[in-house]
């Protein structure tokens, strides 16, 4: 209690030194004035009386001393003291300090801004009550795979599984909704009737689904989330229990989601329904299909495993239940997935966070090993201050104090600037970011953000000073003020140079990287995607309403809306498909062959397109015939089959005029069967990097119903998104309540579809240029340095007889020695990096030989030059002027 | 001169307490002083390390000070006993008479024999 108090005052008293140091002034006075008035008395001299009371007293200014460091705390005294003296170091030398804090700054920006984007995605857990108990659950077919659920698996694993608290299922919704404007088509989510309660999630207004409103047949309702309740309805809180239009059906609203409810399975949701599938199974029913995510939250004290083992032993007793089979793909799952759902969201861009995770951390080490170079090189300079200071009694501690004290104050301004710019940097980074980045509203500078550039900051600046200063704390004063400032101390010399070899290894890992990254992206961009993405326009057309019921009306609309198009000015042709390439799209059936009798295990992509589909997208037709407008409702079905397709199916025998059951077909022999009229070329669907080309067309007439969201895809005569607003007006000529989205060019869609590893360069390439940059100074730093410090002994050999070209040798030597010995440390460095960047690297070897050396030529050259200025210096050495000099 | 005892660590602040008890009201000076006359000069207090004692005793809130006028009419800083400053010296004391009877036991030839 004594201490602390003792302790207040103390700290107090940093705040009053002034005041404090007037009044021990005039108590020593006063204290020598009574001594020396005794002294007096006892008959001494003034003189002697004044010497003896000093003696006594032990000597004034250490008596000072000692009460100074008592009356405050002589380490936050010093401190103060160091801060100001390094705002006056830096001030003095603005270059310098420039330099430092901008090259800090680009470093300590750049991991921050990527830190901000990785956290919520791989660290942060979600915002959900006990979030680690969310999982997500997939079908895990017999090769390994995992598949969505059917609606079957779900209902049979909710009626039995005592694992979970609860479980749920949903799909995609996109209900359009017409106003007074153009028609709205929203993102929605059917979902089963426990969907919130796994997230954990109440409505803030009005209520959940329950039970009974997830029923076949059951009522409509309809739960709004915040954005769109307050953008439509105007926050209005009587919203609940009215009804709004969506697809031409009465909705009551009967909750509003809160404000902070982030839905990570589909961010874009703004309103959700019940799903309302038919338990009973009916035979030719949407609840055969794979196509449901399913969710659950763990029963508290049940571990994954045994989750996972449980649904797996309810899946077989499933498969006995349902003789038959209760799904569209014949077999029953070997097991389930059980993943937590944070993992789960992150899988597809968790390889290239961590690379790009990996690539700034990388980045931030160059830079501070820039900086220490260059406050090395300031050092070397101020070694006679140093000298002077440690003659006058600073012990090594305080020396180093002072120094990690500037470089903590320059990683300061660095760190500032640092976080204004990783504000930018956020925005950039989300504005690349490819579309499937889960959680991107959760990417912002935030109070953690800040944290962790703080502890970033403080730590470069520790790092960045720690050597300089022991380097300077270590010379020997008698030698240092001595010696003349110009010379060099070997083992700082050392030093930068260890430093600017490292900087060059960590660059050529940089760029290496991006190199394979680079060759990566080229590689895919040169796989042709079967058709010719060239000035073609795609946009999807949505029908809505009851008017459009029958099957008959909704052809009717398309064909209209077809003829409207191609009636354009600068529309060569036009067409319709159910599905369109590399677009996200994925719609694919069972496919059974006449020529494999009783193998049910042969899938494509099914396309039901408009005959004018493939001179549209320039796809080849390879043999047989193209579908033509007589492939209509009541003739034979008409099919044409991929390359791939045809050949893996029938070899060398001719495809044409072999007969295979399609879709909801396939596998009943009581169904005709369709002809295979033709096979086209192998078009990519889900990435130009897959060769998932097995593929069935037909007319859309010839298909079981006709699909009510269909692409459009327009080949233009110019530019082709230049073309949008007229042929959108041409399709609501014919109809204005048809809502048009997701409208994109070919060519667009070709590079979106490979947007993660582009992320990744895009990053990668900066970096690398980043690093690039920092290399290159740091030798030309180094070296400069060196010439300037050597051009005494550079005259000396010039009057010798040393050339010009003799000296530019030798310093070029002394360089690119650096370089090369950098060079052969980071080759090291990029083959181990390289297995990290594997899973983003396509048709590349991560030892790709041109990569490789595609890349050392480039650093040594940029070395080369960074060399060549100092070292051209050295060659303009006058011998006569440098030596009169000394 | 050279037979004198140097303060022994810790027991500073005691006498100070004690001398201030003793003698009310007194500045740095006189406290030293006053401590040599008390040990009968056996003591040698380097004055230069009453201030930061007196410096840390008034840290601790065991004294006050107050600028006033010396008996010569000089301006000196008076230091005086707070209450705690009273409390402390009578535990300090006792303990220090306390630790003192035990070592005289131990030094005493009856000592020896228990």
């Amino acid at each position: 209690m004594k201490r602390l108090r003792a302790w207040m005052v103390r700290l107090a008293g940093v705040f009053f030194s002034r005041r404090r140091e007037q009044e021990m002034a005039d108590e020593m006075e006063s204290h020598l004035q009574l001594h020396i008035a005794d002294n007096l008395r006892a008959g001494m001299t003034p003189d002697e009386a004044r010497r003896q009371a000093l003696l006594r007293l032990g000597g004034l200014e250490q008596t000072k001393q000692i009460y100074r460091e008592r009356g405050t705390v002589p380490a936050l005294e010093a401190l103060g003291h160091d801060v100001r003296f390094a705002f006056r170091q830096l001030r003095r030398n603005p270059g310098f300090a420039f330099t430092a804090a901008i090259v800090l700054a680009l470093g300590i920006s750049a991991s921050t801004a990527i830190f901000s984007a990785v956290d919520p995605i791989l660290f942060r857990p979600l915002p959900y009550p006990d979030p680690s108990r969310v999982m997500m659950l997939w079908e895990e077919r017999n090769d390994g795979s995992r598949e969505a659920v059917c609606f079957g698996t779900f209902h049979g694993l909710q009626e039995r599984s005592q694992s979970f608290q609860a479980v749920a299922v949903m799909k995609p919704w996109q209900p359009t909704m017409i106003g007074r404007g153009e028609p709205e088509r929203f993102e929605g989510q059917r979902v089963s009737a426990d969907y919130f309660r796994v997230l954990g999630v109440e409505p803030v207004l009005g209520r959940g689904f329950d039970a009974a409103d997830d029923q076949h047949n059951g009522p409509n309702v309809v739960v709004l989330s915040d954005t769109l309740w307050r953008r439509r309805f105007a926050g209005d809180r009587a919203i609940l229990g009215r009804q709004i239009t969506l697809d031409d059906n009465l909705y009551s609203v009967i909750g509003v989601m809160p404000k902070s409810f982030e839905n990570v399975l589909e961010p874009a949701a703004q309103l959700w329904a019940p799903l309302q599938y038919d338990p009973s199974l009916p035979a030719d029913g949407r609840e055969w299909g794979h196509h449901l995510q399913m969710i659950g939250r763990l029963a508290s004290r049940v571990s994954r495993n045994a989750a996972g083992n449980e649904l797996g032993v309810i899946l077989h007793s499933l498969g006995q239940i349902y003789a038959k089979g209760f799904d569209s793909s014949g077999g029953v799952s070997r097991g389930m997935l059980v993943n937590p759902l944070q993992k789960d969201i992150a899988r597809d861009v968790r390889p290239a966070l961590l690379a790009i995770l990996g690539a700034v951390v990388l980045v931030l080490l160059i830079a501070c090993v820039n900086v220490t170079s260059l406050i090395l090189a300031r050092g070397a300079r101020r070694r006679s201050e140093f000298a002077v200071r440690a003659a006058l009694g600073a012990n090594r501690m305080r020396l180093v104090q002072q120094l990690l004290t500037e470089s903590l104050l320059l990683a300061a301004i660095g760190g500032l600037i640092g976080i204004l710019l990783a504000n930018g940097g956020v925005r950039l980074l989300v504005g690349l970011s490819p579309a499937a980045l889960p959680r991107v509203d959760a990417i912002r500078i935030d109070n953690l953000v800040l944290l962790f550039a703080l502890a970033i900051t403080t730590l470069v600046g520790l790092v960045v000073g720690l050597m300089p200063a022991l380097h300077a704390s270590h010379s020997d004063p008698h030698t240092s003020l001595q010696q003349n400032s110009r010379t060099t101390a070997g083992s700082q010399q050392m030093t930068r140079r260890t430093l600017v070899v490292s900087e060059v290894a960590i660059a050529l890992v940089l760029l290496i990287s991006a190199g394979l990254l680079l060759r990566s992206i080229q590689r895919l961009f040169a796989i042709p995607p079967g058709f010719d993405p060239s000035h073609l326009l795609t946009m999807q057309v949505q029908e809505y309403g009851h008017r459009f019921d029958k099957d008959a009306d909704r052809a009717r609309f398309y064909e209209q809306a077809l003829q409207a198009v191609r009636q354009l000015p600068g529309v060569v042709d036009v067409a319709f498909t159910s599905q369109l390439p590399l677009s996200g799209d994925f719609d694919s059936y069972g496919v059974e062959f006449a020529a494999h009798p009783g193998d049910l295990s042969s899938e494509g992509f099914r396309y039901a397109v408009d005959p004018s589909y493939f001179a549209v997208m320039k796809v080849p037709l390879l043999h047989g015939r193209l579908l033509t407008e007589s492939d209509r409702a009541g003739a034979p079905v008409a099919v044409l089959l991929s390359e791939s397709y045809a050949r893996r199916m029938f070899g060398r025998q001719d495809p044409v005029g072999q007969r295979i059951r399609i879709g909801p077909d396939y596998g009943h022999p009581d169904k005709p069967w369709a002809n295979v009229v033709g096979v086209v070329g192998d078009v990519k669907q889900l990435s130009l990097g897959l060769s998932d080309s097995q593929a069935f067309y037909t007319t859309p007439t010839q298909w079981h119903w006709v699909d009510n969201v269909q692409s459009l895809v327009v080949r233009t005569r110019g530019d082709a998104a230049a073309m949008a607003p007229a042929i959108r007006r041409a399709i609501w000529s014919v109809d204005k309540d048809q809502p048009i989205v997701r409208v994109a060019t070919m060519e667009n869609l070709v590079a979106a579809s490979e947007a993660q590893r582009h992320f990744a360069l895009v990053l990668f390439e900066a970096f690398a240029l980043v690093g690039l940059i920092l290399a290159a100074t740091g030798i030309y730093g180094v070296l400069s340095g060196n010439v300037a410090e050597r051009t005494r002994e550079i005259g000396v050999r010039a009057a010798l007889g040393a050339s010009p070209a003799n000296i530019l040798r030798l310093i070029l030597r002394q360089g690119m020695t650096l370089a090369a010995l950098g060079i052969a440390i980071g080759l090291l460095g990029a083959i181990a990096a390289s297995r990290a960047l594997l899973t983003l690297l396509f048709g590349v070897s991560p030892l790709d030989p041109l990569t490789y050396a595609g890349v050392v030529a480039v650093l040594a050259a940029v070395a080369a030059i960074a060399c060549w200025i100092p070292a051209r210096r050295a060659a303009q050495v006058d011998p006569a002027i440098t030596l009169r000099a000394e | 001169m050279g037979e004198k005892t140097d303060v022994w660590q810790g027991t500073l602040a005691l006498m100070v307490l004690k001398t201030l008890q003793t003698m009310g009201p007194l500045h740095g000076y006189g406290i030293a002083r006053r401590i040599e006359q008390t040990s009968g000069n056996l003591l040698s207090l380097n004055y230069g390390t009453l201030y930061p004692a007196l410096l840390k005793l008034e840290q601790e809130g065991s004294i006050a000070s107050e600028w006033g006028t010396s008996d010569n009419n000089r301006k000196a800083k008076f230091y005086k006993l707070t209450r705690a400053g009273r409390k402390q010296l009578e535990n300090e004391a006792r303990d220090w008479e306390q630790a003192a009877a035990i070592v005289a036991r131990f030094l005493s030839p009856a000592g020896e024999q228990a």
